[in-house]
């Protein structure tokens, strides 16, 4: 299951957050906090997998994340979900974005938050990608030919 | 990604200048929010940006209260709004009007609404209330959309006691025509389930319709609910693995869809869910993993290595190979995955490699032998990460020869990382193989030292307990112990005169305790140098009131000799009038005991030893007082739950309207803060004027018997790992021949050198080193349990239970649990006035069945052996009657009868040569099996016969299994005693050597746990069968409580191993039938507040359908039928001997309309549903 989606920039200034467990704000923030920490201190070139954040549930939760460009994708997951998955999941999620922005960037992220509930509803963008309604979902994606629901952006 | 940057560079320009050309990276002008967001990022100081949300949060807040505002309007707002909260601040005023909004708008706006309710609100807001009306009219909608929205937003937001009102017309929309629907219902029954288990688990029959839907999206949505039952009870879902492995087949041949791919491989996050649900169906079932040999065999065949996700399922593939029954073929091949992985140049599959090792290792060693150079490699990695699951890795294959260097590297990593979660973790690793594999004193000291100083005061507690425990217990040569205690003192006296100052307080503690304790011991050593420097500890800054106090009372101990009067005055008046009452005792105590000598010698002798120790932890010493104080019109003394409870009113919705809704699950409201009185061990730590850790040794001896919920000694016995010494060992690489001098001990120590690579000559020797121990022996056993280190702190030998009591008496500490287990033994025997007669093993009388089962006679055979009886065996036979099913009140007749003996309980243990000719319909013939579910699964050979006497003619339920490994089998049964749940656990012994020192621990935070016997055996012999019991007491009303357990046992000398077990229990468990008068019940009924009323289903049968349905429910459930007039009936129950609950039934129209009533909270509710479900399941 995943818990939490964060998506932040080098300085760890959050782009697009969200919990699928509930948390107090400053909860919420510490959290953002102490994630980007552990991840910010990481090469490039170690794994893109770390266990061990105390503020969301302890051993059985790892953290998953890819860093491109200025942006941290971080996902953090339960034991219950595969890490390469989650990993591939993440590069599915950004190609999608890719596809909806023509190269998709920071920028995109900010400004465009009236597209589709992007920055408004992160929920909407991850559970497009995994095409769900909850964390876990059937997750018929095919990058080819995409069967998901973020191309159709309607600004609101 | 570097056009991820030239993009971003460019488009720059365009908008800084706030060119608002149409396009789709730019930002159109024209709404509100767009020049919020642009006017936002124009800004420069946190406060302006402040002031700008500000005012605009007032214009949202005029505009949204205005009566005018269109549901257009309306829906551009709450767009702006949303956008403030994610800023962070607060626009609270706009949730109400985004409920409004999902309820009126169109479609778009509904959007809008529902997208906003589910970002601000969250699961325990109380405006979600208004929501429900809304959701079950879009549910019921039409339009497809809107459907799709409310199921969306019920799986989002929904909190538990909201799911009766929406859980039929989600129930519903399982068989919808169109599939996105079905598989939203089947996602939202999934939070549904998680969130609240038992409202859906009537539909558990529509999942299985899910998992056979033609439409794989449904059937992958129905895998996460199945992933999550078949976790929670594997045995119940055995039959369904035969469909996992077709749809494995269909998945992995490329059956499905062509879109269902991902990089041309198909369906890859199905395949991973499907492995994970075979590894856990398979585990150590050899019938069930057979099915599945194959397509795990073709899954590692399709999956090339070619793809970052196919490697995601070759990883599962692996994992499911090693979790199932063992194949060999197939575990070659998982095994040559797993060398590809861990020689992968990738970082992240490295990563996935080590972790299949750790999780393979103790299978196989061998495996690690083979990537030794690897890992070693991975020792240095730069990767903090990768370096930690090396460590994890090694920690699974230390013995006694390799801790040294393993412990050593493991130190080193602590000293290089720094957060707290690894520290803590790290230093508990350490400080276990430190105690189990310890070569010699200095080192295991000086480990200790540096896990006291690293794990500063994060660590678990019980590192310096346990630390302390070993100190203070000894080993079994008195001048081992006194050469390990010197030692001690010795290294502490050095870090005191060193500088102090950093070290953590736990370290300060165990320092002044162990100075206070054994300082004499050194020779020539100036007791006055050591109070100086405790005196100066004393004094110092920073240091906590605790660890002051730890320094008083070691004080207290070396007030004696030279100069000893004036430190007491010194110190008295230091502290005497410090602002901490603890202080201000310790310094009290220490003057009085300055000043009588003989008080002191006798408080605090030298050289304590623990053997004499024994703790009354009922605190019976103090009924006395609570009499007088009853007696002097004291109230009674309650546990704070208790107090709690009667302070929470309940807050229950009704939500009656909604007609057939589900009872409201009250567990939400139950206290969740009672400590089990169980888990109150005590430690010596905390209390500073008790230093001594005791309490340990005597406790097996105390009689519970006749004592009612008392502390349970079973809080502190599981750690009674506290090893002794056994006699030196020279030095690591003799242990091969002490290990052989050990007898039964197969441990090779060669292997690891007879693979001599090309490599550098350090790293070779540092493998030669890590990898020693590790060898061919395993080859010979799978499981891996033939490893018997040579251990330095070892136990002692378990004293044998022989006839000569004085050996027993001699044997000091560890003789006490074997003599309980004889007394209780013999104890047992004697109270059931059976003749014990020694017998050969062979003969037992068959039990005689009559077939119509309504009463039957067993003859039962018990050979109680002990293993260690001088093989003395004896037998005992027993003549009983069973009760006849429908006796419900001669039932309670016969039980109330019963409930006396129930104390003479005792351990049997059973010679296995009995089970083979065991009949293997013993669970039919169960007449008291009330429990509710009928789909428990049985154990083929579980002996029901082997129920201690007094519980064999009470009603009880089948048996189940808990929990299993390759050695330990538990399983359990349900004993429903008058005034408890007697929970009766079976040890099974499935392998042929005799497992040691077999600790159950049992915790459950809603019910009052109570030990009675049996939950410390010293031996179980190979094959053989223990039988340990708790009584449960349930005081609150819950549907259904989880109760957790450990088992932690000696498979060989110091190999202890823990196997964890959980279960749930459901009220129909503790529902005894109440014995009542029509009178009584009409008087009662008044009485009481608490009620609920629910139309039920009527069954339909030959009779009159009340009688009908009112005897399908006393079946099911303990009820007792008080009296039926005409169409009313009025039914009786209470909870255990507590809180009544009545019923009052009238057939209403085509239903059955009860009223519950009682005086506990949440009762009724509970009741309630389990009539309901008793009758759906009818």
């Amino acid at each position: 299951m995943i818990k939490a989606i964060l998506i932040f920039n080098n300085h760890g200034k959050p782009r697009l957050i969200r919990f699928y467990q509930y948390f107090a704000e400053d909860m919420q923030q510490q959290i953002i906090r102490e994630t980007f920490h552990l991840v910010s201190k990481r090469d490039d070139n170690v794994c893109n997998f770390l266990e061990g954040g105390s503020l969301i549930g302890g051993s059985d939760y790892k953290l998953i994340y890819r860093h491109y460009a200025t942006l941290y994708f971080v996902f953090c997951v339960d034991s219950s979900e595969s890490e390469l998955g989650i990993l591939d999941l993440i590069q599915v999620f950004v190609e999608t974005l890719d596809k909806c922005f023509e190269n998709v960037c920071e920028l995109d992220l900010i400004f465009h938050m009236d597209k589709g509930g992007l920055s408004a509803a992160p929920a909407r963008a991850v559970s497009a990608v995994k095409n769900m309604n909850l964390p876990e979902i059937p997750r018929n994606i095919n990058i080819g030919d995409i069967n998901i629901k973020v191309p159709s952006l309607s600004p609101f | 990604m570097s056009d991820v940057v030239e993009k971003t560079l460019s488009a720059l320009p365009s908008l800084l200048s706030l060119d608002s050309q149409p396009g789709a990276g730019k930002l159109s002008s024209t709404s509100k929010l767009g020049s919020l967001i642009r006017n936002i990022t124009e800004l420069t100081s946190k406060h302006e940006e402040e002031k700008l949300i500000k005012r605009e949060l007032a214009a949202l807040k005029e505009q949204v209260s205005s009566p005018n505002t269109t549901m257009k309007q309306m829906r551009e707002a709450m767009v702006r709004a949303i956008y403030c909260e994610m800023l962070g601040y607060e626009a609270s005023f706009t949730y109400i009007h985004a409920i409004k909004l999902a309820q009126q708008g169109t479609v778009l706006e509904k959007r809008v609404g529902y997208l906003a309710v589910s970002l601000f609100l969250n699961e325990s807001h109380d405006l979600l209330l208004l929501l429900v009306n809304t959701v079950l009219k879009d549910l019921q909608s039409s339009n497809l959309i809107e459907v799709c929205m409310a199921l969306t937003v019920v799986s989002q937001v929904f909190p538990k006691d909201m799911i009766p009102a929406i859980l039929p017309v989600v129930e519903e929309k399982l068989t919808h025509p169109k599939e996105i629907i079905r598989r939203k219902a089947v996602l939202a029954l999934y939070k549904f389930y998680l969130i609240a288990p038992n409202q859906v688990q009537h539909i558990h029959a529509k999942f299985r319709k899910a998992l056979c839907d033609k439409d794989p999206g449904v059937m992958t949505a129905s895998l996460h609910i199945y992933l999550q039952l078949i976790k929670e009870s594997p045995d119940m879902y055995k039959e369904l693995t035969g469909s996992f492995v077709t749809i494995l087949k269909q998945v992995v041949g490329g059956k499905l869809p062509i879109d269902f791919n991902y990089h041309s491989v198909p369906a890859p996050w199905l395949q991973i869910q499907l492995l994970r649900i075979l590894g856990l169906l398979g585990r150590e079932d050899q019938s069930t993993s057979e099915l599945m040999y194959d397509v795990l065999d073709e899954s590692l065949r399709r999956a090339e290595m070619n793809h970052n996700i196919t490697y995601a399922i070759l990883y599962e593939c692996v994992k499911a190979i090693y979790s199932i029954y063992p194949k060999s073929e197939l575990c070659e091949k998982a095994a040559k995955c797993i060398g590809n992985f861990v020689l992968s140049p990738k970082i992240n599959l490295k990563y996935l490699g080590l972790k299949a090792l750790t999780y393979v290792v103790q299978q196989d060693a061998n495996l690690a032998l083979q990537h030794q150079m690897t890992i070693i490699e991975c020792l240095d990695h730069p990767d903090l990460i990768i370096k930690k699951e090396t460590l994890e890795l090694l920690f699974r294959i230390t013995n006694t020869q390799n801790v040294t260097v393993i412990v050593e590297k493991m130190l080193g990593f602590l000293k290089l990382s720094n957060d707290d979660y690894t520290i803590v973790d790290l230093v508990g690793k350490v400080a276990e193989l430190a105690e189990k594999y310890a070569p010699d004193n200095e080192w295991f000291i000086q480990t200790m030292n540096e896990v006291f100083s690293f794990g500063g005061d994060m660590m678990q507690p019980d590192i310096p307990n346990s630390f302390l425990r070993l100190l203070a217990e000894g080993c079994e040569s008195a001048e081992e112990s006194r050469q390990l205690r010197l030692y001690a003192v010795d290294s502490y006296l050095a870090v005191l005169q060193k500088d102090s100052a950093h070290l953590p307080q736990r370290f300060l503690q165990i320092i002044s305790w162990v100075l206070g304790e054994y300082s004499h011991l050194k020779e020539g050593l100036d007791v006055q140098e050591v109070r100086q420097l405790l005196m100066k500890l004393l004094d110092r800054k920073g240091v906590t009131t605790e660890t002051r106090c730890w320094v008083l009372s070691s004080l207290m101990k070396l007030c004696e000799g030279p100069g000893a009067d004036e430190m007491a005055q010194e110190l008295v008046e230091r502290w005497g009038s410090s602002l901490d009452p603890l202080l201000r005792q310790q310094a009290q105590e220490l003057l009085c005991l300055s000043l009588d000598k003989d008080l002191r010698t006798r408080t605090l002798p030298l050289a304590t030893t623990w053997d004499g120790l024994e703790v009354d932890s009922s605190l019976s010493f103090l009924d006395g007082f609570v009499a007088e104080a009853l007696a002097a019109g004291a109230a009674p003394y309650k546990p704070p739950h208790q107090r709690q409870q009667e302070q929470c009113q309940e807050k229950a919705l009704s939500l009656e309207p909604y007609g057939l809704s589900l009872p409201v699950s009250l567990s939400s409201c139950s206290l969740t803060d009672r400590q089990s009185p169980t888990l109150l061990s005590m430690s010596s730590g905390q209390s500073g004027n008790s230093t001594e850790p005791s309490n340990k040794a005597g406790s097996s001896k105390l009689n519970l018997e006749g004592v009612k919920r008392v502390w349970g000694k079973e809080g502190y016995l599981p750690h009674r790992e506290v090893p002794e010494e056994s006699a030196p060992v020279e030095e690591a690489s003799s242990a091969v021949q002490s290990s052989s001098q050990q007898g039964g001990a197969s441990d090779k120590s060669s292997m690891a050198h007879t693979e001599p690579v090309e490599q550098d000559k350090e790293k070779q020797q540092l493998a030669s080193s890590l990898f020693v121990g590790l060898g061919s022996h395993n080859a010979t056993s799978l499981m891996g349990k033939s490893e018997t280190p040579s251990q330095r702190f070892r136990r002692k030998p378990r004293t044998q239970v022989s006839t000569s009591s004085s050996v027993t008496s001699e044997k000091s500490d560890s003789s006490h649990s074997s003599r309980s287990t004889v007394d209780s033994f013999l104890y047992g025997s004697l109270l059931e006035e059976e003749p014990v007669l020694p017998q050969p093993n062979t003969s037992h009388t068959p039990r005689v069945t009559t077939a119509n089962g309504s009463s039957e006679t067993k003859t039962q055979s018990f050979i109680p052996t002990n293993g260690t009886f001088e093989g003395e065996e004896a037998e005992e036979e027993e003549e009983e009657p069973t009760q006849t099913e429908n006796d419900i009140t001669s039932v309670t007749a016969h039980r109330t009868k019963q409930g006396s003996l129930i104390m003479n309980s005792d351990m049997v243990i059973v010679q296995p040569t009995m089970w083979s000719d065991q009949p293997k319909d013993w669970s039919q013939d169960d007449s008291g099996d009330l429990l509710s579910s009928g789909s428990d699964t049985h154990m083929e050979t579980s002996p029901l016969l082997l129920l201690p006497a007094d519980l064999r003619d009470l009603p009880h339920s089948n048996i189940n299994t808990l929990a299993a490994d390759q050695s330990l089998l538990l399983s359990s049964c349900h004993v429903y005693r008058d005034d408890a749940l007697v929970l009766v656990i079976f040890l099974s012994n499935s392998g042929e050597t005799p497992i040691q020192e077999i600790a159950v621990q049992l915790n459950c935070e809603q019910l009052e746990v109570a030990s009675l016997r049996g939950n410390v055996i010293d031996t179980l012999d190979g094959l053989g069968t223990s039988v340990c019991r708790y009584t449960l007491v349930m005081d609150g009303a819950h549907t259904q409580v989880e109760m957790t357990g450990t088992v932690s046992y000696q498979a060989g000398p110091g190999h202890t191993q823990t196997l964890p077990f959980s279960s749930k229990l459901s009220l129909a468990d503790f529902i005894r039938p109440l014995v009542i008068t029509t009178e009584e019940y009409g008087k009662l009924w008044l009485s009481f507040s608490h009620d609920v009323k629910q139309n039920l289903k009527l069954l339909k049968g030959d009779r009159d359908p009340l009688v009908t349905t009112l005897d399908a429910l006393k079946e099911t459930l303990q009820l007792h039928i008080v009296d039926i007039i005409g169409s009313e009936g009025i039914v009786a129950c209470r909870l255990l001997q507590g809180a009544p609950c009545l019923l009052h039934c009238r057939i209403h129209g085509d239903s059955l309309a009860v009223w519950l009533r009682s005086s506990l909270p949440g009762l009724p509710d509970c009741v309630l549903y389990y009539c309901q479900k008793a009758l759906l399941e009818h």
